[in-house]
């Protein structure tokens, strides 16, 4: 075995690549319960792809047979319902857990100098997961697939001058129609994925070079050990947090295993009854919602009376995210050190979040559009007020050494 | 690596006329890849017109046909509907539809040849979903105000029943009018401006 191991490392990086990036790659001792997203998406991100691989031994990608093959999926296909509803229930469940990484990110300001490009790379991870997660939806070809299709593609041609013509080259016809079907199979299949595990690779490789933040948000490197030149307050990620992350894990395949054999729709949430219908071009759903993940978003393109305004309104939620490294002025990083104000904000944007998801999925009644606005204008003031709020607070001091 | 004898200005020049070249190279290949995503020959020849029998629509119903792959949809329209059209003008956002898609001979209050007779593209100009006839006057679930008309429900876009859109709603345009003429008083061919054939 050792001259095995010998003959490998003189001709590959292995024995030193374990060893920088697990048994001595160090990270802080005070992760917490919000550090175990990060190593679920990656385990959500396999369980995608792998189920994903045999859902397309049996799909096809063809308007005329897209539906039924499904079907055929469903009840002809040994185990097929198990396969196609952990992939239905992972596209929920990634979101889930990116939403909570990302909320994590954010409370204890993980997107700090210097870790910036880890947040922007994350970023991007998010957005090629929206694309991902639409384009998927497409396939099933079902009314709401259609019809979501439909409305987030025309979002495309709101932009002046090049829009229609824009809208038109992504469809590949005046319509969602067979060949949107065809080329989102590609994209849906081949090309985001690739994309993703790019950006999910310069991400780690990022977060590797500068190391973790933690709940504390202080650098451990700043305390090394004399002799060791080892932080003193790290511990080698492995074994240490690979068997924490277990827990997690384990925790997670419960919660994920409930959900594929006791509720695999969620109430209408994860799979929505309107897509057990066939697409029909002629016919719109009295009532579109798209999935949960992408209510909030939905909810404030609504509340905006004009269409350009509205996309780019909608736009701008998402890609607002990219700039929070340098909108927040704080010296604090964690929430732990942060004053009354940040907290309040912080907690209006997670209520003004939550109940835009909410409203996301209501019919459009004036109502409703006025307590979209009412929210919208919480959601962007997190954002577009943080370089004033986060200068003025009060934080309190520090400690040099993390806690427990 | 050694500077004696470089010619530094000739190996700038070099590397900027091949990094030049490369690009074109790769923009040149970039093109038929790009350009494959844009409609088929196949998906472009479908759009041949479509012919309509109208005689047997009820007043205050409508048909669709397919045309383009798009819903077309033809509405035989009551006086009633016809006498509130011109009462809308000061709600909407463009009653003249000066701004919208139209034959000409179709630029009226009525949105159409024949009065009664409306044939639009029943794809809403907001988002493209397909908005619902509401002919009822001051129909519960939009209002009392609500003089009939077509409510998306996507969004809420509203349009009266000469789908013309009304003010404060997402949708920016009226609805289309697609090309079409009368063959015979009951017939109806969608996709060409002249009776011919």
């Amino acid at each position: 075995m050792k001259r095995l191991m010998k003959w490998i490392d003189a001709r590959f990086p292995l024995t030193s690549t374990w060893k920088a990036h697990l048994t001595e790659y160090y990270a802080p001792k005070n992760f917490n319960f919000w550090y175990f997203f990060g190593s679920l998406a990656l385990l959500v991100l396999v369980i995608q792809i792998v189920s994903g691989i045999f859902l397309t031994m049996s799909y096809k990608p063809d308007s005329a047979l897209a539906f039924n093959s499904v079907e055929y999926i469903m009840r002809d296909v040994n185990w097929g319902w198990l396969i196609r509803y952990i992939h239905s229930t992972g596209a929920s469940m990634f979101f889930v857990v990116v939403y909570l990484h990302m909320f994590r990110g954010i409370m204890y300001g993980s997107y700090q100098k210097p870790r910036e490009l880890i947040w922007i790379f994350g970023m991007l991870i998010f957005l090629a997961l929206m694309a991902e997660a639409f384009m998927g939806y497409l396939l099933p070809w079902g009314q709401m697939s259609y019809w979501g299709a439909q409305v987030i593609i025309s979002l495309f041609g709101a932009i002046p001058v090049i829009g229609k013509g824009l809208s038109t080259w992504i469809r590949g016809d005046f319509v969602v129609s067979d060949a949107t079907l065809n080329r989102f199979f590609a994209f849906h299949v081949i090309a985001l994925p690739l994309i993703l595990l790019g950006l999910v690779v310069a991400h780690v490789v990022a977060l590797h070079e500068v190391g973790s933040n933690n709940p504390d948000g202080i650098e451990i490197k700043e305390h090394l050990d004399p002799e060791t030149g080892i932080p003193l307050d790290g511990i080698p990620f492995h074994p240490y947090y690979t068997i924490k992350d277990l827990v997690g894990v384990v925790v997670f395949l419960m919660i994920f295993s409930a959900i594929v054999f006791f509720a695999p729709s969620f109430g209408g949430h994860f799979l929505e009854s309107n897509n057990f219908l066939p697409a029909n071009p002629m016919k719109t759903p009295p009532h579109i919602e798209p999935v949960w993940y992408f209510t909030p978003y939905y909810a404030l393109l609504r509340a905006v009376p004009n269409k350009l305004l509205g996309v780019i309104l909608m736009g701008l939620s998402v890609v607002i995210y990219f700039f929070v490294p340098w909108l927040d002025r704080g010296r604090v990083k964690s929430i732990r050190y942060r004053g009354k104000i940040y907290k309040t904000a912080l907690a209006l944007y997670v209520i003004s979040f939550l109940a835009l998801g909410y409203l996301g999925t209501c019919p459009p009644t004036p109502i409703y559009t006025m307590i979209s606005r009412f929210f919208g204008v919480f959601y962007f003031g997190f954002f577009l007020l943080m370089p004033w709020y986060t200068r003025i607070d009060k934080t309190k001091p520090v400690p040099e050494r993390v806690t427990k | 690596m050694s500077k004696n004898g470089v010619d530094q200005g000739k190996r700038r020049f070099l590397l900027a006329a091949s990094s030049i070249a490369g690009g074109v190279a790769v923009v040149a290949t970039a093109t038929p890849f790009v350009l494959s995503m844009l409609p088929s020959a196949k998906a472009l020849a479908a759009g041949a017109p479509v012919e309509v029998d109208i005689s047997k629509i009820e007043p205050g119903s409508y048909v669709t046909v397919a045309w383009r792959g798009k819903p077309v949809w033809v509405t035989y329209r009551t006086q009633a509907m016809l006498d509130q059209l011109p009462k809308n003008d000061p709600n909407l956002r463009d009653p003249d539809s000066n701004e919208s898609e139209q034959p000409s001979s179709c630029k009226n209050v009525y949105r159409s040849i024949k009065p009664q007779y409306l044939v639009h593209v029943n794809i809403c100009t907001h988002l493209g979903c397909a908005p619902l006839l509401r002919k009822q006057v001051g129909d519960p679930t939009l209002g009392a105000s609500w003089p009939g008309g077509f409510f998306c429900p996507c969004h809420g876009s509203r349009y009266d029943m000469s789908v013309r859109v009304f003010k404060d709603v997402p949708a920016p345009l009226n609805m289309v009018i697609p090309p079409y003429a009368y063959k015979t008083d009951t017939r109806v061919i969608i996709g060409q401006d002249k009776a011919s054939s």
